[in-house]
């Protein structure tokens, strides 16, 4: 067992970086996530690893790109108009299959926005953001010590499908402090054969994303799909929290799912039935699994903090089977327990 | 007696056909890099940063590993190689376009840091790749795509000296801008390269070379006139020379 420590979201996200052996972190200041610059900056050096302050977001995410590519475990991390900048390198990215691993601690938009934690980039974070036919692999911690174990994980996975990883969080995660046990390194090792360390005793390779000759590149968009249903299949996360017997099912994730579990306890204590469905990775969505959850249910009502992102996908997944309603806060609000339960209450029995 | 070879492909060099256009400058330094890396025994350690434009397809040509960058980011991406191969001669390799105008403030960073990388920088005068637009170094008057009327510098600005704009900065070890109109400056401008790589190699910090190198095809004219239009027309508003040499600094220090 790792020590229990209490940490900021933000620094348990570093420290869990630094565990999983991440070597190469680029940053550029942007609140709520500079805890994570600074905490790098003072750790980094010591353990002999690069920490690098870059003149842009545009150019951070794209010297994870360089140092990814030539096998290091590299990370940047920003809050949502940053990310909207680094999202031209991450088309790179996935053309390239580069592991990278990116974190979004969302804030209010669209643009400059607030502070505040907000889920206003389920689209731009989960539908890809770039150009072309991609998918990033998001997961969406809910807690600190959720945080530090997916952070941990998302370097594993990023070098076992080449694909960028990405943390999406938001500004209250970033900065609520809570008991953490830090992750112990996993273990996992990946090959990287494609790794660019010069040509030595083998051909030169080539890492781009440029296909030009007729049918090349459908060829490589249909060994990403490939790919793609690879993760699919293995890497779905999600969490059931007293779904199986309930009447109403709230479908939530990150930091709107604590308070949509505060309001199931509340309804229980009222003999209402009502469950929790969160998913941890937001692409791939547990489609099949949500669907197998709400079935039979008298109401789904997903509850997210912008004007309604997730709840495509959640009403793509139980595809009409059952009636699914919106509750959502945008600008940096939170959705408050009554609210939550009112509405559920007002269902009816 | 046996025939003596005066010339042959370089070893870092590929054996393959070339998409770039009669009498483009783009050969001719690729050439020089692949004999630099010869002599310099270094092909198997070099990493190469292609950038955004007609020399994209690069590592196609040259025998070393390479990337690919977005366009204009190659500084930065050559920073993220070099700053996880440290031992590895990492090369970025840049148009006009993609280094003074969207890939700007990559370039005025990666100097300013110092980083122990070199910068190959081919100055056109113009987007070739997409067809002859005006690039942040397209001539006062000249005609391209988008300027039909010539270059008004009233409307869009004068071109850019990139030696100069970055010979404001402290960190930067070795400048140098040649050119490949003709034979004689070709060997000045091997020299310059190699001098870039060298730098780099003994760890002394960021080297910047640019070529003033020719586009008949978007330019319009044979490659003669092309050639001559470099001298011409480019020469004196991008003076040849060397900019920036800590080595000579030093010496004279000493001295």
């Amino acid at each position: 067992m790792g020590e229990r420590v209490l940490l900021k979201g933000n620094e348990a996200a570093s420290e869990a970086a630094l565990i999983a052996g991440c070597t190469h972190y680029f940053a550029y200041p942007i609140t709520p996530q500079n805890e994570i610059s600074a905490y790098m900056a003072k750790r980094m050096p010591k353990l002999n690893r690069t920490f690098l302050q870059a003149e842009s977001e545009i150019a951070a995410c794209n010297m994870v790109y360089g140092a990814a590519a030539t096998g290091a475990r590299a990370m940047t991390s920003s809050s949502s108009p940053g990310i909207a900048l680094k999202q031209e390198s991450f088309g790179y990215i996935a053309g390239a299959e580069v592991p990278a691993v990116v974190i979004n601690m969302m804030r209010g938009g669209p643009g400059l926005g607030n502070i505040s934690g907000s889920q206003g980039d389920y689209n731009m974070c989960v539908k890809g953001g770039s150009n072309g036919d991609f998918h990033n692999l998001v997961y969406a911690p809910a807690t600190v010590q959720e945080l530090a174990d997916l952070t941990l994980k998302a370097f594993d996975v990023a070098e076992k499908y080449r694909i960028l990883t990405l943390i999406l969080g938001d500004g209250y995660l970033a900065q609520m402090s809570e008991p953490c046990v830090l992750p112990e390194p996993s273990g996992f090792k990946a090959e990287k054969p494609w790794a660019l360390t010069g040509a030595e005793g083998r051909p030169a390779q080539v890492i781009n994303s440029l296909r030009l000759a007729d049918g090349v590149l459908e060829v490589h968009n249909r060994h990403l799909e490939e790919k793609y249903k690879a993760i699919e299949a293995a890497e779905v996360m999600f969490e059931n929290f007293h779904c199986d017997d309930a009447d109403f099912v709230l479908v939530t994730y990150g930091t709107a799912s604590r308070v949509c579990k505060a309001a199931v306890m509340n309804l229980r204590k009222q003999g209402i039935k009502a469950g929790v469905f969160r998913p941890i990775t937001l692409w791939p969505f547990p489609s099949v699994a949500l669907a197998a959850a709400v079935a039979g249910k008298k109401q789904v009502l997903t509850v997210e903090m912008s004007l309604g992102q997730m709840v495509a996908d959640v009403r793509l997944a139980v595809n009409g089977a059952v009636p699914v309603d919106f509750l959502g806060r945008p600008g940096g609000a939170v959705p408050m327990v009554d609210e939550v339960t009112e509405r559920v209450l007002s269902y009816g029995r | 007696m046996a025939d003596k070879i005066l010339y042959t492909r370089p070893d870092s060099i590929r054996d393959v056909k070339s998409h770039y256009c009669p009498g483009c400058g783009h050969g001719i330094v690729h050439k020089l890099i692949g004999e630099c890396l010869d002599e310099m025994n270094c092909r198997e350690k070099t990493i190469l940063v292609a950038p955004v434009g007609c020399a994209v397809l690069a590592y196609n040509y040259i025998d070393v590993d390479g990337i690919e960058a977005p366009h204009g980011r190659a500084p930065a991406v050559a920073t993220g190689v070099k700053r996880a191969q440290k031992d590895k001669l990492v090369i970025s390799y840049q148009g006009d376009g993609d280094l003074l105008a969207i890939g700007t403030a990559e370039t005025i960073h990666a100097a300013n840091r110092g980083e122990n990388i070199t910068v190959i920088f081919i100055n056109n005068a113009i987007y070739g790749m997409t067809g002859g637009q005006m690039a942040p170094t397209t001539m006062e008057g000249q005609v391209t795509k988008t300027t039909p009327y010539g270059r008004d510098v009233h409307d869009v600005g004068y071109p850019i000296r990139a030696c100069e704009l970055l010979n404001t900065l402290v960190a930067p070890y070795y400048i140098e801008r040649v050119s490949v109109h003709d034979v004689p400056h070709i060997v000045k401008a091997k020299k310059a390269i190699r001098r870039a790589l060298q730098n780099q190699i003994d760890g002394k910090g960021y080297s910047f070379i640019e070529v003033l190198s020719m586009c008949p095809t978007n330019w319009g004219v044979d490659a003669q006139t092309g050639a001559d239009w470099v001298r011409d027309v480019m020469q004196p508003y991008y003076p040849l020379g060397v900019f920036r040499d800590k080595d000579a600094e030093e010496a004279s220090r000493v001295q």
